[in-house]
């Protein structure tokens, strides 16, 4: 009986359908006060799916990593609410996995140690996750590179590491912030393929932050479409493309559509990409 | 053949013709000794030095002031710098204190802790302490506090608790700030010790230059500097090995390694 009822209190969260992963609604975060005050999010209302791939374009300055540090607990709203699974958000979670701009590696631990780090934190019991940590680094591809130090890897090799560890903990939810931003052209589009078929094979929530139209459209199930002063969610975008999505897909019609509407947008507000 | 050998054997061989090079102008201007002493008459103080035992002695005196004074100095300068590092109430009150002494050379003030602490080696080992404080104190603040933002958010998305981020993060990452710390350190400690020396000593090689230097032992003078080179290049060394081992994965050390290190 109380069985039940702990499962109806999370399977019925305060205003929120069930099968959401992120809600969002009226939310706002300003910086500063008086004539200096920057509106880094206006009003922003959205909701993900569980399960569901989002990615978010916008220029530099929309607020695109304000709205992923609310989501991760790092930073608090100025107005408004957020949800993650049902709860609100009131600080960082267990069972989310944050993929940063840069690797954000450990430089004093090895490919394998970096990799544990959230089993250290979070005191999970190395021991048992040291399977799940090999396979991770074999996924990435890296196999063979478990007792290197991060010095010894090249800068997309280190991305990757970033990406096993955000999986480690088997989060619910991924977070990504521009995690290819600082590749080149052909690693990056290694790894959005890599990305793909990770995502296919564990069907996670993913919220991709990106600059790239092309790859917000290759990954996505829906693009939101940001743009700054103040940091709005201009339009959501279904990206009806089939899975699993080659790179030939870029030159397909429906995929120059979804850009030029992308880029139609980002221009008309004057935000160019 | 392999390149660092032949460059030993090089450097050798440069050194002992200098050597030679010396040893004969000396000689063949006649230059009294208490100016200029030839070589052979350095190695002779040296020589005559240890097998009277007295130099053993002062060596010993002058290492117990420095490997005292720098245990203290370190010890010292890290738990405060732990202290100011970690907490703000701490930092506020003292912090301005430090960077106003930091400032001021440390050996100035060797006369006045002789008058405090008189002429045995408690004196220098507080001289030895207070050089050596600060430089770790300073690295060991600015290294815990080096710990970058993004480092600091991914360990806060984990939900990492504070001893955590200090224990994981902070700590080893001001690693190679201390280390640097203690590398300047302790070849200040060596000087603090010969300067406390001079002031006024009842032993150690500092005195022993200063009383040399009464009766124009000149090559005595130059015997203990040989000495105490030696004793300074092996403390430098020793401290860059533990440094090297301990800050394997610190490539910028690498780096500063290939340049000759400072
Ligand atoms: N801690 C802060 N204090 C003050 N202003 C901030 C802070 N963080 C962000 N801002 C401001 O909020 C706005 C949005 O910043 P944000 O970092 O979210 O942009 P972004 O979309 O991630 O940009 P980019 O693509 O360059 O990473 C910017 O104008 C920025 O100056
Ligand atoms: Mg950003």
């Amino acid at each position: 009986m109380t069985v039940q009822l702990v499962q109806t209190r999370f399977a019925e969260p305060a205003g929120n359908s069930s099968g959401e992963a992120i809600g969002i609604r009226r939310l706002s975060r300003r910086f500063g006060a008086g004539d200096q005050q920057i509106v880094a999010l206006d009003d922003i209302s959205l909701s993900v799916k569980e399960g569901e791939f989002v990615a978010i374009v916008g220029p530099s300055g929309c607020g695109k990593t304000t709205l992923l540090k609310i989501l991760a607990g790092l930073d608090r709203p100025s107005e408004g609410e957020a949800w993650l699974r049902g709860t609100p958000i009131a600080g960082p979670r267990r069972d989310i996995g944050v993929v940063f701009q840069s690797p954000v590696l450990f430089p004093w631990r090895t490919v394998l140690d970096n990799v544990l780090l959230p089993v250290d934190v979070q005191k999970l019991g190395r021991s048992r996750c040291m399977d799940r940590a090999n396979a991770l680094i074999e996924m990435v591809g890296l196999s063979g590179f478990g007792n290197r130090y991060p010095s010894e890897l090249s800068g997309g090799m280190q991305q990757r590491v970033g990406l096993a560890r955000a999986l480690i903990h088997e989060p619910a939810m991924l977070l990504m912030d521009e995690p290819f931003g600082a590749l080149d052209a052909l690693t990056r589009e290694n790894m959005n393929l890599e990305l793909q078929r990770i995502w296919l094979e564990t069907r996670r929530t993913v919220v991709f932050i990106t600059h790239s139209i092309s790859e917000a459209i290759f990954l996505a199930d829906r693009v939101l479409v940001m743009t700054p002063r103040p940091g709005k969610v201009q339009i959501e975008l279904e990206i009806d493309l089939p899975r699993q999505r080659e790179l030939s897909v870029m030159n397909s019609a429906a995929f120059g559509e979804y850009a030029n509407r992308i880029r139609g947008i980002l221009n008309a507000k004057g935000a160019v990409d | 053949m392999n390149s660092g050998f032949m460059k030993i054997v090089f450097s050798v061989l440069i050194l002992c013709a200098l050597l030679l090079a010396w040893q004969f102008a000396v000689r063949y201007n006649e230059i009294p000794i208490y100016l200029i002493p030839a070589p052979s008459d350095v190695i002779m103080a040296l020589v005559r030095g240890f097998q009277t035992g007295i130099y053993t002695k002062h060596i010993i005196a002058t290492l117990t002031e420095v490997f005292a004074g720098f245990s203290i100095g370190l010890a010292m300068a890290l738990v405060l710098g732990l202290l100011i590092a970690l907490n703000r109430t701490v930092e506020t009150y003292v912090y301005p204190y430090i960077i106003m002494f930091q400032s001021m050379p440390k050996v100035a003030l060797a006369p006045v802790l002789v008058i405090w602490f008189g002429l045995g080696m408690t004196s220098k080992i507080v001289t030895v302490a207070l050089i050596t404080f600060f430089p770790i104190l300073v690295n060991t603040i600015v290294g815990l506090r080096s710990a970058d933002f993004d480092r600091i958010n991914l360990m806060r998305s984990l939900g990492a608790s504070r001893w955590q981020v200090f224990r994981m993060l902070q700590l080893p990452g001001a690693l190679p700030f201390i280390v640097a710390g203690i590398e300047v350190g302790i070849i200040m400690s060596l000087l603090g010790a010969i300067v406390a020396e001079f002031v006024g000593a009842e032993a150690g090689l500092g005195m022993l230059i200063q009383s040399m230097n009464t009766t124009l032992d000149v090559a005595g003078q130059f015997s203990i500097l040989i000495i105490l080179s030696v004793i300074g290049l092996s403390m430098n060394k020793t401290v860059g090995f533990i440094g090297d081992r301990l800050l394997f994965w610190d490539s910028s050390r690498k780096a500063k390694a290939a340049m000759g290190r400072r």
